[in-house]
């Protein structure tokens, strides 16, 4: 196909705005740590992005993208991009802006999972794990979805990255939790939150690049697009307001459950983006809001220290946003319709493309952190933790 | 009359505040300082190397309070913050002259 100057220019833009979720990450969950914690916090984002880009060009975009190995990984043919050229492809954007694309979205799901480990992580150990993760869960799950493998065959809709990015980065991040253990403390005293406003910041910055990574998924700057757009606005202010009005029912109205069910929102809208209207997006987002809230509420009753709550957030947000694809899907939009519009095949393609990312993600998650646990500790020592990982690991401070 | 302050590990002070509550001791000055006492700080090992943190943050807490309770308040903030471990803090009890309150200028206790 012919490039076109349009579309190119957008999803390069695009790139850039997912890009900078991933500092996005970084400052929501370093606004939620404690002081001694911060730079470690938003480095490991930021370690995140870095890790994933040069595994991305070495090897993660064939294992996503190359020639499918059973429906399950792609084939070595796109190694160190070989191939991969500012002039090819099937689309009308080169398929160099293509693997750039995609990149960023590798590297923003690492980032995420970094909630399981916060506070308490040996960044060496850290490397070795994000290395593996990237390689083994998120590049097999981003080729079922969007790489011609199996869940893709079997129909399974993921628009721009429900499954992919935030199932696995979710239940991947309470496997590692449960792997890497509570922070010293948790349960006993109080672990409050140092900095809202810079967990807001961290919010805003997603829910701009947020754009970027739901309307560029459309990779053109089309139609398709702006409806990814309008819905992604949609049902993060319904998660917002959802979260708020939750929170409010218990207490105060807090800022902090606003801006995370902004999360919560844009989270579900995700998969669905390409293929509901906008007032649909409008019960995803308010059913969103409320069912990662009371998520939170399950998790911090269990004791479960999955501290900044990626599960609550981006799992169960994720696993919701795949299975509402399967019912508001609207031929009308992304050419498929959903369980609303009588077709029931879509429905259960969705439940087991979900179903199965949810399982994979945990199992291989778990199954990786107790061998990086057990060969190089995943946990720095009781002093370390003590003084905070940004003396311990980085020998710097957040505040002077 | 005596003034009690108290340096405690910080994740210690709400569990202080809340056995003084109970013994009825309700008004108190709580800062956030620095200090290290005779072990120097916590020593971190890496590869070999040495680093020393000798600054740790704690809580101070003072208040005053007549010198027949006194005992009583010492044994109550440090049961409840005391870990057993080093950088559980130090508890001072200082004499204190006057009293005075700002809003009415009269003297208290």
């Amino acid at each position: 196909m012919v490039l076109d100057s349009g579309d190119t220019a957008w999803v390069l833009v695009a790139t850039a705005m997912v890009m900078l979720m991933i500092p996005g990450v970084g400052l929501f969950y370093g606004g939620l740590v404690r002081k001694k914690d911060v730079v470690s916090m938003i480095g490991l984002s930021f370690l995140a992005l870095a890790l994933v880009s040069v595994q991305w060009v070495l090897v993660g975009y064939s294992l996503s993208f190359g020639t499918s190995v059973g429906g399950f990984v792609g084939g070595l043919d796109f190694l160190g991009l070989r191939g991969v050229g500012i002039d090819t492809g099937d689309g009308t954007i080169p398929d160099l802006l293509f693997m750039v694309f995609q990149l960023v979205f590798a590297g923003i799901t690492l980032a995420i999972i970094t909630s399981a480990v916060a506070e308490r992580v040996r960044i060496g150990s850290f490397i070795v794990f994000g290395l593996l993760w990237t390689t083994l869960v998120y590049d097999p799950l981003a080729h079922w979805a969007w790489g011609g493998g199996w869940a893709s065959q079997l129909g399974a809709l993921d628009f721009a990255g429900g499954t992919v990015v935030h199932i696995s980065s979710g239940f991947g991040a309470l496997a590692l939790a449960l792997v890497i253990g509570k922070r010293i403390g948790f349960g006993d005293h109080d672990m409050e939150p140092h900095s809202i406003p810079m967990t807001m910041l961290g919010a805003a910055l997603l829910w701009f690049g947020w754009f970027g990574f739901n309307a560029g998924s459309a990779l053109a700057a089309d139609g398709l697009a702006a409806n990814a757009f309008v819905v992604t606005n949609v049902s993060a202010s319904a998660g917002a307001l959802a979260w708020l009005f939750a929170s409010w029912v218990r207490g105060k109205p807090s800022a902090l459950g606003m801006v995370s069910g902004a999360i919560a929102g844009l989270v579900a809208i995700t998969p669905a983006a390409g293929f509901v209207d906008p007032l649909s997006a409008l019960v995803i987002g308010a059913v969103a809001g409320v069912l990662c809230y009371r998520a939170l509420l399950f998790r911090v009753g269990r004791g479960l220290d999955e501290s900044l709550d990626a599960w609550a957030v981006h799992g169960v947000g994720g696993l919701w946003g795949a299975i509402a694809t399967g019912i508001f899907a609207v031929e009308a939009v992304g050419g498929v319709s959903g369980l609303l519009q009588g077709n029931v095949d879509q429905f259960i393609a969705q439940v087991i493309g979900a179903v199965a990312a949810v399982v994979y993600a945990f199992v291989v998650t778990y199954a990786l952190a107790r061998a990086v646990d057990a060969t190089m500790g995943l946990r720095v020592t009781e002093d370390e933790e003590y003084v905070g990982l940004d003396i311990s690991q980085h020998g710097e401070k957040a505040y002077a | 009359m005596m003034k009690v302050e108290a340096v405690i590990r910080p994740e210690r002070l709400e569990q202080v505040k809340k056995a003084l509550e109970e013994k009825g001791f309700v008004g108190m000055t709580v800062s956030e300082v620095t200090g290290r006492g005779e072990q120097k700080g916590i020593k971190l090992q890496f590869r070999g190397r040495t680093m020393e943190v000798d600054l740790l943050p704690k809580v101070k807490v003072e208040l005053i309070v007549k010198d027949d309770l006194v005992d009583d308040l010492v044994e109550a903030i440090s049961t409840a913050a005391r870990t057993g471990k080093p950088g559980d803090g130090r508890i001072f009890v200082i004499p204190v002259a006057r009293s005075l309150r700002v809003r009415t200028g009269e003297e208290v206790m």
